[in-house]
């Protein structure tokens, strides 16, 4: 497969959030920030690029019977490795993401891109999967982070951009922002979608998570 | 007193699924009739109070004497996973129906980053055994509550016109928001 076609896969066709609707914990838990959201994405990229490596160089060697818990013990490994390095330079960062660091282990995009393709294609295909599918899901929280911060803030990256006098909408960074603003962005996308009945696809089910 | 107020807060204050986002995928996925909403949140309150138990005692006396903290992500994913194979062989002969309408849901409680989520929330505490097991089945009893109310929702919302780009995940998760601003009514109710 050529390499461009993969990671458009990842971006667009088949965005993770927006799309399949899987790994949705952490797209809700987090974005209350740009920079929460931008983080988290980029966290859970290392760790699905470089199990997809992985878990595509033993492709051959993993029995069929007992490849679910060879999966999730290799992905812990790298979870608990990007853990050390945030707490070690990314303290703030760190605390921002709590529990959901370690929760990247459930987070099923991850185990379902390692059963899906991975473990099904060539290395340097899977790592190009485990790039592209990480940068969908990293531009879907950013832009439901930047979203919640402009509306409940008024700031991007902590940088005031609305105006004073301008009402923030202190709900858009607590939790129930979360599910409206991805419910609101997926109506949008849908509505787009119905406007270019050629490309009409199947919206997310819940099927892998 | 203080395990009382940790229950409250697990069910109400912090709700799992309203408040700290956990057990999404099985929120939306498992909630489209009351029945199954309700089977499901039985078996993972289930596993729950299993987990919270089992990894304690993992922590406490093999991870910790052994100098082996770093490594509670992997040890606690492999233990969850065993105890869902437990419950879902359990499911299975007890009841039938049940099962089939679980589906793919059941092996995926594996996945389900409520069950994972409580055992490091009780980990990061220092809760000891009792309160772990109480702090599980608070949580779980939270997420139960959620996911009935929100399958009761739902089943009535699949009666209503919706207009045509909201049909599905939209529509789900705005009601989802609404209802999660209803639990925030409870912020403040206790303070820990």
């Amino acid at each position: 497969m050529n390499p461009i076609k993969i990671l458009r896969n990842g971006l667009l066709e088949e965005n993770p959030i927006f799309v399949q609707a899987i790994g949705m914990c952490p797209t809700l838990a987090v974005t209350t920030s740009a920079i929460n959201g931008l983080g988290m994405g980029i966290a859970s990229t290392m760790v699905l690029t470089f199990s997809n490596l992985v878990i595509s160089l033993l492709r051959n060697f993993i029995p069929a019977t007992v490849r679910i818990p060879a999966f999730v013990v290799v992905i812990s490994t790298f979870v608990t490795i990007v853990q050390f390095l945030l707490q070690a330079y990314l303290p703030s960062l760190n605390a921002a993401l709590g529990i959901f660091i370690p929760l990247i282990v459930v987070n099923c995009i991850i185990l379902a891109r390692a059963e899906a393709f991975a473990s099904k294609n060539n290395v340097v295909a899977s790592a190009l999967d485990g790039i592209g599918m990480g940068l969908g899901f990293t531009s879907a929280l950013f832009i439901i982070g930047c979203v919640r911060e402009l509306i409940g803030a008024g700031s991007l990256f902590d940088i005031a951009i609305l105006p004073e006098f301008f009402p923030r909408t202190i709900i858009m960074i607590l939790p129930p922002g979360a599910f409206i603003t991805l419910g609101a962005l997926m109506a949008g996308l849908n509505a787009l979608k119905a406007k270019q009945p050629s490309k009409s696809r199947e919206g997310g089910s819940c099927k892998h998570c | 007193m203080q395990t009382l107020l940790i229950f409250i807060s697990a069910v109400l204050v912090n709700n799992f699924v309203l408040n700290r986002f956990l057990g999404i995928c099985p929120f939306l996925g498992v909630s489209k009739k009351v029945e199954t909403a309700l089977g499901m949140g039985i078996a993972v309150t289930f596993v729950m109070a299993l987990a919270s138990a089992a990894t304690y005692i993992v922590e406490r006396y093999i991870l910790q004497p052994l100098d082996l903290g770093y490594l509670y992500n992997i040890a606690y994913i492999l233990i969850i996973a065993a105890l869902v194979q437990l419950v879902e062989m359990f499911i299975k002969k007890s009841s039938p129906s049940l099962y089939q309408a679980l589906g793919i849901y059941l092996p995926l409680i594996t996945t389900n980053c409520a069950v994972l989520g409580v055992t490091v929330l009780n980990r990061d505490n220092h809760y000891d055994f009792i309160t772990s097991i109480i702090h599980g089945v608070g949580a779980a009893i939270g997420f139960t509550l959620a996911i009935v109310l929100f399958a009761s929702i739902r089943e009535r919302i699949a009666k209503n016109h919706i207009p045509k780009a909201f049909e599905g995940f939209p529509i789900a998760l705005i009601t989802a928001g609404l209802m999660s601003v209803a639990f925030l009514g409870f912020t403040g109710l206790i303070k820990l």
